[in-house]
């Protein structure tokens, strides 16, 4: 019993930064269309961008991620929307699709034949240590991870439904053209979500990658899993992207620990395919009526 | 007189909201039947609930004789039932030609047949006399997506009568079409009634192609049926004077 | 296809057959590699470009198709058995594949496929049992036809170019009969096909299970080609860039995938120099491609022709 609570609660600290990568990807696609393959690259590369800020002595983590947040938010943000995206978008989808994939083999080569193929340790946010609670040893990390998670989702809802900007945002999300008859800037709102997006996935490198260690191909398998929790959860839903990601960490680190720690990596796979053919509109999701 | 498509009573409701409610219409072989109505009535509903895009809450549609309620858009298409859709919807990769022949080919034999047929599917003449009746020969080798709206729109009917098919359901064929091409549309659907006795059911706005093009003509409001019956009693009609045409 | 088309093509074939003699082995084993990348492109080419279904698990079935071939082999039976099995197999597994199709559509099909590859590399690797695990299957024997064996580099690459040959001339069959225009019809507007009668459910099926069976038989050849086959090179990165051979050469062009092949595997080649910075040299090109002409390499004829008669005309969308 006590080993199931400690293998829930450290799925669900793995599980939360899928979901935050979750959110930015399902953010992209309500607002603007965009399918990142590159996500989990998105989520490498602040990484390396922290790391490069640490260099300068004196430097504290938190500003290191200040600094990390705001270059993501001009790089991975506005950068990637301006110049990857804009000029595909017209094409549909599949342009888009193949250039965000080669867009993620060229952020994951820059960093190869920039920085290193070595894996670089990285400094975490939370003390080392595990507490025990009623006999459950729980991790100081997947504590901290847990209620970064929370605040973060707390406050993009919070923003989302109380502030104008948010309620816009929202508007655009449902109905780009309702929402330009409402008077809202559509364009200024999109590159808004990219640049939520690039701090959410800054955020997410923050909280993964001190276990993970700062490596080229870090984002591989997190981007796909990003992806399978946005569904698994709703696409259309931000609830479900949260819903999906800590899912997906729970029964991972479950079904590593009782079934096989070989196949952890095809859980989420499983599911996703679970959850297309009998309810593709995901956990929380609401039905799309099959457009013309 | 038997009829070739016959609706009892279709309903369909969206939550709380009823958005087509208790409908029934018969429509006979060689006839052109008009379905109007103010926006919001419930057409493109009571459609789809024909075609089984969606299905119907309740009541039944009957094609020839036999029960086709809720059977897929491709098991009404393979009986026979074509329809056009509201918006333009051509094969923007392939040629005219093509576009046509997709249209016709998967009716006869087998799927395993066809891997073996030939290129055309034996369809190349019947697809150059429906060229030579839509006036598309001059673009019958461009790719359908680089036509003009109104012969791409052309192109779209055109298809639908490839097969040959029993019946025809044109959604709003003259929707975002020039005024000179609107004409030429009546004529040709006219024409088409005429020469092959073609049946199809019209669903438009465009208040004078419906009354000249139309024998019989349904109106719905709020879901309901308002009246059934030629243009000129339609035009007649009190309560359909006060509801759609006098506005 | 036109008369320049086919005197074009028998041009290649010639200078395919003659150029392995002004060639060392290594060059040999090249072109024979790209002999198969073109086979397995050429089946992904018809799944996503003729029919409009992304897939990402074209390695997978590489993959599967050489194990086939390799197990086969070592158990003892022979090559011409055991090629006809990969081929089959994968025709099954590409229909079990195209099911999820059904449902879904683009991204996600992108990604289920992707999840696809990564479960069957995942099998390849743990089932030690079976496939050797990361050790890998060594030592597969090269075929022999007839009894001649083809054990020389040169002979196994004429028997490559063959199944080439024979592999492309079944799927100009498939695409010029009816079927071609139907997979069309599902690419270009699966609403209006199914309005048609056309049966949208079984030309999915069928162009995932005939992509799959291409790459079944391209790695049927795989595994006596390269001898030693181990989980690697049916990974995602694999199945990427048989999605950017597809689509860099000309997705929906017959031909596209010949050029896409020969580009991903020469290139690599003619870049050692660049050494890493090759991919991500490579990786950017595709992004501009992508941004200026979305149809590939053999469309930009049409792009050039479109931006010389309207300026500012947009580029054929590319549609899936």
């Amino acid at each position: 019993m006590t080993e199931l609570v400690q293998l829930v609660v450290s799925g669900l600290a793995t599980g939360a930064i899928y979901a935050i990568a979750a959110m930015g990807f399902t953010l992209l696609w309500q607002t603007s269309g965009t399918i990142n393959f590159a996500q989990g690259e998105f989520v490498m590369l602040p990484g390396f961008f922290m790391l490069g800020f640490l260099v300068v002595p004196n430097m504290p983590l938190l500003g290191a991620f200040l600094l990390t947040v705001l270059l993501s938010a001009i790089v991975l943000g506005w950068g990637f929307k301006r110049v990857v995206v804009d000029p595909m978008i017209r094409h549909g989808v599949l342009p888009l699709v193949i250039a965000t994939i080669a867009l993620g083999i060229a952020l994951k080569h820059i960093v190869k034949v920039s920085y290193s193929v070595e894996a670089q340790p990285f400094p975490n946010l939370f003390p080392p240590g595990v507490w025990n609670v009623g006999g459950v040893a729980v991790s100081v990390h997947d504590i901290g991870v847990l209620l970064v998670t929370l605040a973060l989702v707390g406050g993009l809802q919070l923003f989302l439904a109380r502030t104008t900007t948010g309620r816009a945002m929202q508007a655009v999300a449902q109905n780009q053209d309702a929402a330009r008859v409402l008077g809202i800037d559509v364009p200024r709102m999109i590159l808004l979500t990219f640049v939520i997006n690039a701090i959410l996935a800054a955020t997410a490198a923050l909280l993964v990658t001190p276990i993970y260690l700062a490596k080229f191909d870090l984002g591989e398998s997190l981007g796909l899993k990003a992806f399978y929790a946005a569904i698994i959860g709703g696409f259309n839903q931000m609830r479900g992207a949260l819903l999906g990601g800590l899912l997906i960490g729970v029964l991972e680190n479950l079904s590593a620990a009782y079934v096989s720690h070989q196949y952890k990596d095809a859980v989420a796979l499983v599911l996703f395919v679970a959850i297309i053919l009998f309810r593709p509109e995901g956990l929380l999701g609401k039905a799309e009526e099959r457009r013309v | 007189m038997t009829a070739l498509l016959e609706v009892r009573g279709v309903s369909r409701n969206f939550g709380a909201i009823a958005a087509v409610r208790d409908v029934s219409f018969a429509c006979a072989p060689g006839e052109i039947f008009g379905v109007i109505g103010p926006n919001g009535s419930g057409k493109t509903t009571l459609f789809n609930c024909i075609l089984g895009q969606i299905r119907p809450s309740a009541g039944q549609v009957l094609f020839a004789g036999e029960d086709v309620s809720g059977l897929s858009p491709l098991s009404l298409a393979r009986r026979g039932l074509s329809r056009t859709f509201q918006s333009l919807q051509v094969f923007g990769g392939l040629s005219v030609r093509d576009n046509l022949i997709a249209a016709a080919q998967e009716f006869d034999g087998s799927l395993a047949a066809r891997l073996f047929a030939r290129s055309d599917a034996g369809l190349s003449e019947r697809a150059d006399a429906t060229i030579r009746f839509f006036n598309l020969g001059r673009v019958a080798e461009q790719r359908a997506g680089e036509l003009s709206y109104g012969q791409q729109k052309l192109l779209d009917i055109a298809m639908a009568f490839m097969a040959e098919p029993r019946l025809v359901m044109l959604d709003e064929p003259a929707a975002g079409v020039n005024p000179v091409l609107v004409d030429a549309l009546k004529h040709l659907l006219a024409r088409l009634n005429r020469e092959r006795g073609a049946t199809f059911v019209v669903i438009e706005h465009n208040m004078d192609f419906v009354m000249s093009l139309c024998h019989r003509v349904m109106v719905l409001a709020e879901g309901k049926v308002l009246a059934i019956g030629t243009p000129a009693e339609i035009r007649a009609n009190p309560a359909v004077v006060e509801a759609y045409l006098g506005a | 296809m036109n008369r320049i088309g086919w005197i074009v093509a028998l041009a290649a074939l010639a200078v395919l057959v003659a150029l392995p003699h002004a060639l060392r082995s290594y060059g040999i084993y090249l072109l024979s590699l790209w002999a198969l990348y073109a086979i397995a492109a050429q089946g992904l080419n018809l799944t996503l470009g003729y029919a409009g279904q992304v897939s990402l698990g074209q390695a997978a079935f590489l993959g599967i198709g050489a194990y086939t071939s390799a197990l086969m082999m070592k158990a003892g039976l022979s090559f011409w058995s055991a090629l006809p099995t990969a081929a089959a197999l994968c025709f099954a597994l590409g229909l079990l594949l195209g099911f999820p199709a059904l449902r879904v559509q683009h991204h996600y099909l992108a990604f289920a496929t992707l999840g696809f590859n990564g479960l069957v590399y995942l099998i390849l690797r743990n089932e030690e049992w079976l496939t050797g695990g990361t050790f890998g299957i060594r030592r597969i024997a090269r075929p022999e036809l007839f009894g001649v064996p083809l054990r020389s580099p040169l002979d196994f690459y004429y028997l490559c170019l063959a199944a080439l040959v024979a592999v492309t001339l079944m799927l100009w069959w498939i695409l010029r009969s009816p079927w071609g225009r139907a997979f069309a019809a599902l690419r270009d507007n699966p609403l209006r096909a199914e309005s048609l009668g056309i049966d949208i459910r079984a030309y999915t099926l069928l162009a995932f299970a005939i992509g799959a069976a291409c790459a079944g038989i391209a790695g049927a050849f795989y595994a006596p080609l390269v001898q030693f086959i181990d989980p690697t090179p049916f990974g995602l990165t694999t199945s990427l860039a048989f999605l950017l051979m597809v689509v860099v050469g000309g997705s929906g062009r017959f031909f596209g995938p010949f050029i896409g092949a020969a580009l991903v595997t020469l290139l690599p080649e003619w870049l050692r120099f660049a050494e890493s910075y090759y991919l991500l040299v490579y990786a950017i090109l595709v992004v501009i491609l992508m941004v200026w002409c979305p149809g590939g390499i053999l469309a930009i004829p049409d792009r050039l022709r479109a931006l010389r008669t309207a300026t500012g005309a947009r580029p054929e969308p590319v549609r899936s």
